[in-house]
């Protein structure tokens, strides 16, 4: 135990009184990184459970880990097979070159390569600014940095088109993890979900750089409509004549952002996570009704001028962020409702906004994103209605 | 049938007085303290709302277009730069009526409203309601529905507003940020969840 001991015997300079009590947080973070920490309830009431906030962060990081395999080998292979056809440019493809990797889209190891000179930077540049901010807040505002953090980062990487530029995926993070959470005090106490923010905010900043048909695989010249963007133009059995089948979709070789495009993947980690019982069930089975009756309603309606009414509920499904903002966004319990009926409500609230924006809003192609932000803000008070519905029902009963 | 259907769509959700005009601010940052408080204020503001919009529209098409004034033996006088000064006056006398018709026979919303229902009368959204009516040339219904429904997406973003900041109690804000502040933070990130509706075209 030579780094328990180690730590122990720098600990005195960071408590209280020491020489370095300021950076307390900084210390804490290492140290809570790679032991279980030691503090535990001291005041009444007691609920024992296993589950700490680090047990949940790090079980939602475990989850996304099937994405981000997948999100490498999908990045990697979008790439590769345009390369084939543009030839390949930048430094990426010089760094790949050099190696002697090749650029053969049918060799997963050479995909997979080729996709985490994508992900790495963005992931790395993502923890760097965020962290900064962090641990700038933690320290002037004296608490601790915790493990949500890793999850935003996390999920906000996963959540980026591969080709987005590197300062704005750190002003995005930045913007995320001050407005979205640190000025509410830190993790837990936002109302908004921190990753969503800063990717709501590049988009609405960057809108070139964030949609479109040139920015989802980062090859220069290569320009391709994801599945989306063909469905709201020309309905969803026109995607067949673009190469996508529902199961490509499904498995999650098509374009999209870097770990959103695997609807498999991110029902491994639902499983997970339901299985943990980290996301609650209750906003899923919410999100899933809301979404299928109201495309169902759609389809029933049908329209002459617009022909993404067509689309039925098992594309919305595969299509665009809806599995993933489903699993890692919809069931995140601090800026969801808390009550269990509002959580139906939430969830189907949710599943209702993203098929409108998808379907009637001709702006946006994809609507997970600002979906869940519009859940989030009516969460607090689905809660208050359905407590208030509570307490009329338990006075009549007296 | 249609058309008013998408008029009050647009009007409640993709340009909510609130959250796309920033408009009757002063109140939805002041009321927002408690939800209850904040519905009470909602129904009053959706209640005026629904009066005085068409009340000028009716005032808008027989005294003060140009033209309007046929009927009395006028008709090439033009009175619209008697616009905003008749709205506001319309308004407040608006008010003014429906504070004692509620005290008369509804005291107890009476009581609940309270200091607010005086205040509506400078709530900008309601001035504002008015003068998007003259500007887009709304015709009678056009504006009866246009002012129930602006009424009612304010009422929305109020209530929804109350909802976050009950929530935001429980948080841990910096000290310089406490109160107003990081209520208009709020209201920043509200109008951004609010943009998944701006570009429907109803």
């Amino acid at each position: 135990m030579g780094l328990r001991s180690f730590f122990d015997r720098i600990e005195p300079n960071f408590v209280h009184g020491g020489k370095y009590e300021k950076y307390f947080p900084i210390y804490e973070m290492v140290e809570s990184f790679l032991f279980t920490p030691k503090t535990v309830t001291t005041v009444a009431p007691h609920a024992r459970s296993y589950i700490d906030m680090k047990r949940i962060m790090t079980y939602v990081v475990i989850a996304t880990i099937p994405c981000i395999l997948f999100g490498l080998y999908n990045v990697g292979l979008q790439s590769n097979m345009a390369i084939q056809e543009f030839g390949p440019s930048g430094w990426r493809a010089g760094l790949i070159g050099a190696l002697g990797i090749g650029f053969n889209p049918n060799n997963p190891l050479a995909n997979m390569l080729h996709g985490l000179t994508y992900f790495l930077p963005i992931y790395i540049v993502t923890l760097v600014a965020g962290g900064i901010w962090e641990v700038v807040f933690a320290t002037v505002r004296r608490h601790e940095v915790n493990e949500g953090f890793l999850v935003t980062s996390m999920l906000y990487t996963l959540i980026l088109p591969a080709s987005t530029p590197l300062w704005q995926v750190a002003l995005g993070i930045s913007f995320g993890v001050v407005i979205g959470k640190e000025v509410f005090g830190g993790t837990g106490k936002n109302f908004l979900n921190p990753a969503l923010v800063g990717r709501a905010f590049l988009y609405f900043a960057y809108p070139a750089y964030m949609s479109g048909d040139t920015i989802w695989t980062p090859v220069d010249g290569f320009s391709g409509a994801t599945a989306l963007a063909v469905t709201a133009s020309e309905g969803v059995g026109q995607l067949g004549a673009y190469g996508i089948t529902w199961w490509d979709a499904f498995i999650g070789t098509i374009q999209g952002c870097i770990g959103e495009t695997s609807t498999l993947a991110c029902l491994i980690g639902l499983g997970f996570l339901l299985f943990t019982k980290i996301a609650n069930y209750r906003m899923v089975v919410g999100c899933l009704a809301g979404m299928i009756g109201f495309s169902l309603l759609l389809n029933l309606v049908g329209s002459d001028t617009n022909p993404a009414f067509a689309t039925p509920w098992y594309w919305h499904l595969v299509m665009g962020g809806y599995a993933f903002g489903l699993v890692f966004m919809v069931t995140e319990p601090v800026s969801g409702s808390h009550t269990n009926v509002g959580r139906y409500i939430y969830g189907a609230l949710i599943g209702f906004m993203v098929v409108m924006i998808r379907v009637v809003n001709p702006a946006f192609p994809e609507g997970m994103m600002l979906a869940i932000l519009f859940g989030n803000v009516f969460a607090p008070l689905i809660d208050y209605f359905v407590v208030q519905a509570n307490i009329r029902r338990r006075a009549r009963r007296v | 049938m249609e058309q008013y259907l998408s008029l009050a769509v647009k009007a409640i959700f993709v340009e909510n007085m609130a959250l796309a005009f920033f408009l009757g601010m002063c109140t939805f940052l002041a009321v927002s303290k408690k939800i209850s408080t904040a519905i009470g204020l909602g129904i009053s503001v959706t209640l005026v709302q629904t009066i005085t919009v068409p009340a000028n529209n009716l005032i808008l098409t027989y005294l003060l277009a140009p033209g309007a004034l046929a009927w009395a033996g006028f008709p090439d006088v033009d009175l619209t730069f008697l616009g905003l000064i008749s709205y506001i006056g319309v308004i407040a006398a608006i008010v003014q009526i429906l504070e004692m018709v509620l005290d008369k026979y509804f005291p107890p919303l009476y009581n609940a409203l309270g200091i607010f229902l005086p205040l509506i009368t400078v709530n900008c959204a309601i001035l504002g309601g008015s003068l998007f009516m003259v500007e887009r040339d709304y015709n009678f219904g056009e504006a009866s529905v246009y002012g129930i429904s602006s009424g009612f997406g304010w009422a929305l973003a109020i209530t929804a507003m109350a909802g976050v900041r009950e929530k935001l109690k429980y948080s841990d804000i910096p000290d310089g940020l406490q109160g107003l502040g990081i209520t208009f933070i709020s209201a920043g990130l509200m109008a951004m969840a609010f943009m998944s509706f701006s570009g429907v075209n109803l």
